[in-house]
């Protein structure tokens, strides 16, 4: 059985996690917002964007108020991994981070939506647009692998710079305690494999668990840029104490 | 060396029992990547359920002006039309 | 029956109706009779479609329309991105996203009507980051608070309401057709741009001081977006026959005014003009006199923000050119080796 952890703490801790992913992806891909390399472009990056925030919103609403928790927690405190808070860098970068996460994020809600837990209706739903994001950062994985010779060091170089941060997918989540992570990981590796071939490049070697990565996103740890990332994001709300917009 | 993308006509089937109408064109570099373009441009209100991409350069079309005699001969026809037709008042399923 | 032949097309008349037999006075007619068939057609409100014959400046006038709302959607997307990372609640974020998002597409669907006269999208923006092209002035103007958000969903969005809603029903079918969708869509913005000032209006002391600087730096240049005055409009009377444009610069200014001064007044803002008031006469509202200096000093380059609009622009496509180029090549791959296949199969077939 998937998901059955429905203690109110763990629902929470596992909200928070998922909630934060999505937050934070989402806010990243914004930033694509005017800069995008191609109008169409511009309209599928918003969509994903989109999408990963209305997630958020949900899972963040199960914990508390929505606003309050993506606004006026310290950076300590957010729960979110590190892979999903790294800057965007070129579209490679933001490439590679998206097929990292969404082939992640699409096995484990697909493996949510199948249980019985508190995270089933939403799974349900997030599973079809993590899909689509999955898709996407497939077929760009693909065109950027073998396309130009320029566009496959990127894809590489990419891809090589953000391995260390996935190892953290697979540290269990408190509240999911149903989920079989090592067999999520499996599955993960093996669909990073065929893509990855399909595409001309290899997967990167190297470590994916150092002292820094292994599920310290989830243990409110972070990487610096993150700070600044939230200070962006939070300034205006929190200029104006208890005022709504 | 930039290469531009191709131009694709988009029709959207907007519900069951519809058929594909056309919603406008796009650039892509490949068909698949028209498709997925085609769903984020023209169906992000929820349009449409069925997406059909063509490059633009794959339609042949009737005329160059589209004002032209080419469709006039099908004008002087009304026995084509069922309201060519007098049928007597009273008689009905016809 | 009347037994109709291919012999009453156009192209025997062309041999027909020539006096003196040599095909210059041939041609001469032939232009003027499609000439007058052009504008009879506009003139009855048919609509005008691509493979139609058009003189060359309805053409030129239409691409270079057309193009300028195309900029004006994709470079208005920069000042309200510029505060999709600092949304002050998730909902406005979504919905500011979504709204970029929007004028991405608008965008696009203006490029592509575009593109159905013979100019491709590549022209055109490079037109654009040369400068050859404009875009709409009142994007050159910086969003300073949150408020401006707001102020551009109100003012800006409003104002190029105003404007598009009687293109709907432009001579020319594909752009009538683009602004349709996009009239459908525009109307979400102006109204969350509304609710954002109610929110602000109503809120904190601070907010409501936002929202009232927003406005009033907002206003003026919305009502500049409608163009200069009639009477010196370059462009207005020859687009106003050819139904292009359906009302003039002046006209549709007032119309905004009129719209506006009441929903100024339910948002519990003011707008920054003495001179506004009523006239019982005229039945429509009176305005101060537009500071066209600024007007034709931004549009030549000098408002706060025309470099760092097209350097972002000019950045985004350049810096994008290699992506665009793995994709290019990616499809050529594809497409080489799918022959390649084919013809592998022809000749397994053959043996």
């Amino acid at each position: 059985m998937t998901g059955t952890d429905t203690g109110a703490a763990t629902v929470t801790a596992a909200a928070l996690a998922l909630g934060d992913d999505a937050l934070i992806l989402s806010h990243r891909l914004g930033e694509w917002a005017g800069h995008a390399p191609v109008l169409e472009e511009e309209v599928a990056l918003a969509n994903i964007a989109l999408d990963l925030l209305g997630q958020a919103r949900i899972l963040l609403s199960m914990v508390g108020d929505e606003d309050e928790l993506a606004f006026l927690r310290e950076e300590r405190s957010f729960r979110n991994l590190q892979l999903v808070e790294q800057p965007n860098g070129d579209f490679a970068h933001t490439i590679a981070r998206q097929l990292y996460f969404s082939v992640h994020q699409h096995e484990l809600y697909a493996e949510l939506a199948r249980g019985e837990g508190p995270f089933a209706p939403l799974a349900a739903k997030a599973v079809k647009e993590t899909a689509y994001h999955r898709d996407h950062a497939e077929q760009w994985t693909l065109r950027l692998g073998d396309g130009t010779e320029e566009s496959r060091a990127r894809m590489q170089a990419a891809l090589q710079a953000l391995w260390k941060f996935t190892g953290e997918l697979f540290q269990p989540v408190e509240g999911l305690g149903g989920v079989d992570w090592a067999a999520l990981e499996e599955r993960w590796l093996a669909a990073l494999t065929d893509v990855v071939e399909r595409a001309g490049l290899t997967l990167p070697e190297g470590p994916r668990t150092g002292a820094w990565a292994a599920g310290a996103g989830r243990q409110g740890l972070h990487t610096e840029s993150f700070g600044r990332m939230l200070a962006e994001m939070q300034h205006l709300h929190r200029s104006h104490p208890g005022a709504s917009w | 060396m930039t290469q531009n993308w191709p131009l694709w006509e988009v029709f959207v089937r907007s519900r069951r029992g519809l058929s594909h109408t056309h919603a406008g064109s796009l650039h892509a570099p490949d068909a698949e990547m028209a498709l997925r373009n085609a769903r984020d441009l023209y169906t992000r209100r929820n349009e449409g359920i069925s997406i059909w991409v063509v490059p633009s350069t794959a339609v042949t079309a009737s005329s160059p002006d589209e004002r032209d005699p080419f469709f006039a001969p099908s004008a002087d026809k009304p026995y084509r039309h069922p309201t060519f037709y007098d049928i007597p008042e009273g008689v009905s399923h016809l | 029956m009347v037994a109709v032949t291919p012999e009453t097309g156009p192209d025997t008349a062309l041999g027909t109706d020539g006096t003196d037999g040599t095909g210059m006075t041939a041609t001469a007619d032939l232009g003027a009779q499609l000439a007058a068939a052009f504008d009879a057609a506009v003139a009855a409100d048919e609509r005008v479609e691509p493979r139609d014959w058009m003189p060359e400046q309805y053409r030129a006038t239409l691409v270079r329309q057309m193009a300028q709302h195309a900029h004006s959607e994709i470079i208005g997307m920069q000042p309200e991105a510029n505060w999709i990372t600092r949304a002050p609640s998730l909902r406005r974020k979504a919905i500011l996203m979504a709204k970029v998002q929007d004028e991405a597409g608008h965008g696009l669907y203006l490029y592509s009507a575009a593109e159905t006269l013979g100019t491709s999208r590549d022209e055109l923006l490079d037109k654009l980051h040369s400068g050859k092209q404009k875009y709409s002035s009142i994007f050159n103007y910086p969003t300073l608070t949150w408020a401006d958000v707001g102020a551009i969903g109100w003012l800006v969005d409003g104002a190029a309401i105003t404007n598009q809603v009687p293109i709907c029903r432009c001579s020319y079918g594909p752009y009538a057709r683009a602004m349709v969708r996009i009239c459908k869509e525009e109307s979400f913005h102006q109204r969350q741009g509304f609710e954002l000032l109610m929110a602000l209006s109503k809120g904190t002391e601070e907010q409501h001081a936002m929202a009232q600087d927003a406005v009033n730096r907002w206003w003026w240049p919305s009502l500049m977006m409608f163009g200069p005055p009639d009477d010196e409009s370059a462009h207005s009377a020859q687009s106003m026959a050819w139904r292009i444009k359906r009302h003039s610069n002046d006209e549709l200014r007032q119309r905004f005014v009129d719209i506006a001064v009441p929903q100024a007044e339910s948002l519990g803002l003011t707008l920054p003009d003495p001179d506004l008031k009523w006239n019982e006469e005229r039945g429509h509202h009176d305005f101060g006199a537009i500071d066209w200096a600024e007007f034709w000093d931004v549009l030549k380059g000098n408002g706060p923000c025309n470099e760092q609009r097209i350097g972002q622009r000019r950045r985004a496509h350049e810096e994008g050119a290699w992506v665009r180029d793995a994709a290019a090549a990616y499809a050529q791959k594809q497409a080489a080796q799918q022959a390649a296949k084919h013809a592998g199969a022809n000749e397994e077939a053959r043996v």
